[in-house]
């Protein structure tokens, strides 16, 4: 019972972060001069209004729930995996690869090279899990130094024969690596205008293997020993060990999975939407909004499908607010996502604000 | 050749000092036992103050004062929330990461007509260089000493902080309560206020180190400028084993590498930059391999006090 009173709790206490971040930021709307229920009611509009705009809100969502995914796995096993960002480029550049030179059936093409970009990806987050165990070196380190080794890599590798030399954009996949759901069919629009749309958008099987991805990983927490494991070695390291607990083995596959996951997320996006990759300027954050992610998802699997949602929403929506009539700067979103955040840090905050109310009540 | 060595050493100084300032301020902050890893949005939010009121009013100095006010603010908050709220500090910090950026970003296009980078400023008006038009033009020392003053501020600053941390007392004070805040307690230290202090020192000094991307070492900020250098400071802090002279080493090789990056790119030798670009990422992790020690971090770092 207390699991469950402990668990409403924490959900409680998300939601009053969101509802405190939103808050906050149509303060900063107001100090700015715009209309937060204007912004605001044009942000909902924009994603719910249409089928369309909600169907891009899942593209939107599915890389950040994949690498959400990923640190919430590390998360829940004991890690802090900074490197989602690093281990999502791999597993887009082992798609790239893949998809440019295998020469498979398009039944298996994409499934297979998801499967590809998972073990490249995860054995890149293994090194990390690897080098905690062997080394005793700091993950939060050595994910950061790895981020900007596959961020270099992989401008890199765009710029060799393999992967046309001289240009800044990689080959494209073959049509048959590719996830979409509906080709470009012109007819469409008079029969079916929601199968119009999904072609319209582009949309393509990557969420529903998103969503695949989160079930696994939630009957990998729940009805494995796994967790356990990990938690038991987190309260008792002596005992576990003596209880046969391998620890090390533990913590590589976990970051193993974690890289695994974020590689799928690379993948999907190159496989759905991309179909290739370009150099980088900089890097491109997905690993940060999945660390957002995965906070607001509590590290529950299936949590950080409907935290990607939301922030998903807010990015599609973002792009709604900063053309006229409204122009507000996109970046509120991050304001909003950023203040989030910081409540999920300091539950004492909310707390303090309940107790607060309480006493009133009492007088 | 002589030319080449004094452009390296010249680059390595110029590409170390925002690293170094940074890491510096990330120094002070976790020998209290506050862990900061915002330091990437902290840093971006310095850089931006600092040239927006350098745009403004014209005066770098005012630009500075402003890129570590704000810095120490966001430092003092993220102090307040870890010692009185008990907040998880890592969680806080990727907040602080979060939020620098896009406040930043927010301000300047409301600043500046909706544009996500300031102005170009004048050379006259940036900080100012050191040994300017001492030295002939293109000599050895040019190369090594015509630098920004922030170079020279930086290094002066390891002096002052290498003297602040070990041989004051509010310096010790600031190191035992990372070390064991509840004996320090106990000898009448106050944890909070000495945590909540070194907190916002170090993110006066990350706001300077912004700072010095922006008005010194560039001349306008873009989204861009920063791109990680806080993330490298974090490294450079675990890298220099919470010592002073071992952040410096740390840094002047961060900046070494990308010196030599940018050096190489300049000649004729057919090595791939990108390649390149990972050696100082491979370094680090090779060298912390190499010589691991684990007792050198604060003892109490990113633990909540509790009286």
């Amino acid at each position: 019972m207390l699991s469950k009173i402990t668990k409403f709790k924490s959900i409680f206490l998300i939601v009053t972060s969101i509802v405190l971040g939103l808050v906050i930021g149509s303060i900063i709307l107001l100090l700015a001069h715009y209309n937060p229920l204007q912004v605001y009611s044009t942000l909902f509009v924009g994603i719910f209004a249409k089928p369309k705009y909600i169907l891009w809100t899942l593209l939107k969502a599915t890389p950040i729930i994949m690498t959400g995914l990923s640190v919430a796995f590390a998360f829940r096993i004991g890690m802090f995996n900074i490197g989602a960002e690093g281990q999502y480029m791999i597993g887009a550049l082992l798609a790239v690869i893949c998809g440019y030179y295998l020469d498979l059936n398009s039944s298996i093409h994409p499934i297979i090279i998801i499967i590809i970009a998972m073990l490249g990806a995860g054995i890149f987050g293994g090194i990390a899990g690897y080098l905690k165990i062997k080394f005793d070196l700091n993950e939060v380190i050595s994910t950061i130094m790895l981020n900007w080794i596959a961020f270099y890599f992989y401008n890199y590798m765009i710029d060799t024969p393999f992967l046309n030399k001289g240009m800044n954009v990689s080959h494209k996949i073959k049509a048959s690596a590719k996830l979409t759901i509906i080709s470009s069919n012109d007819f469409l629009e008079k029969t079916n205008t929601f199968l119009y749309d999904l072609e319209k958008v582009k949309f393509h099987w990557g969420f529903f293997i998103a969503i695949i991805l989160a079930v696994i990983c939630w009957i990998i927490l729940e009805k494995t020993t796994l967790e356990f494991q990990m938690k038991a070695v987190g309260l008792n390291p002596n005992a576990s060990e003596h209880a046969g607990i391998d620890i090390k083995r533990n913590k590589i596959l976990g970051m193993f999975i974690a890289g695994a996951l974020a590689g799928a997320g690379g993948a999907i996006q190159v496989l759905g939407v991309n179909f290739g990759i370009t150099t980088l300027a900089a890097m491109q954050g997905l690993g940060f909004e999945g660390i957002a992610v995965a906070l607001v998802a509590n590290s529950s699997p299936i949590g950080c499908i409907f935290s990607g949602l939301l922030f998903g929403g807010l990015r599609y929506g973002a792009t709604k607010i900063q053309v006229p009539p409204i122009s507000a700067p996109s970046e509120i979103i991050n304001v909003i996502i950023g203040m989030i955040v910081l409540f999920i840090a300091v539950p004492k905050i909310i707390e303090v604000l309940i107790r607060n109310r309480g006493e009133q009540y009492d007088k | 050749m002589i030319n080449s060595i004094a452009f390296l050493i010249g680059a390595t100084l110029m590409y170390s000092t925002p690293i170094l300032f940074t890491a510096l301020g990330g120094l002070i902050s976790e020998k209290s036992g506050i862990v900061n890893i915002g330091l990437e949005g902290m840093m971006v939010a310095g850089a931006f103050s600092a040239a927006a009121v350098t745009t403004i009013t014209g005066n770098p100095w005012f630009g500075l004062m402003a890129g570590s006010l704000t810095s120490g603010t966001i430092a003092f908050v993220h102090g307040l929330l870890s010692v009185y709220l008990g907040a998880n500090q890592i969680v806080s910090g990727v907040a602080i990461n979060f939020l620098g950026p896009a406040i930043s970003l927010f301000m300047c296009k409301q600043l500046f007509n909706g544009s996500t980078n300031t102005p170009t400023i004048d050379t006259s008006e940036k900080l100012p260089k050191l040994f300017a038009n001492i030295f002939t033009e293109g000599s050895f020392l040019d190369f090594v000493f015509h630098q920004d003053i922030t170079v020279y501020l930086a290094l002066f600053l390891v002096l002052v902080i290498g003297v602040f941390l070990n041989k004051t007392i509010i310096g010790l004070r600031i190191k035992s309560v990372g070390e064991h805040p509840k004996a320090s307690e106990t000898l009448g230290i106050n944890v909070y206020h000495l945590r909540v202090m070194a907190s916002t020192i170090s993110g006066a000094i990350v706001g300077i180190g912004g700072a010095s991307m922006s008005i010194a070492l560039s001349s306008h900020f873009s989204p861009t400028l920063i791109a990680g250098q806080g993330f490298i400071a974090l490294a450079a802090v675990i890298f220099g084993k919470w010592k002073v002279t071992g952040v410096l080493n740390a840094c002047l090789l961060f900046g070494f590498t990308q010196s030599l990056v940018i050096f190489i790119g300049g000649t004729d030798l057919e090595f791939p930059s990108k390649i390149l670009s990972m050696l100082p990422y491979f370094v680090t992790i090779i060298t912390l391999i190499i010589f691991k020690s684990k007792s050198s971090a604060p003892k109490a770092l990113g633990i909540p006090y509790e009286r």
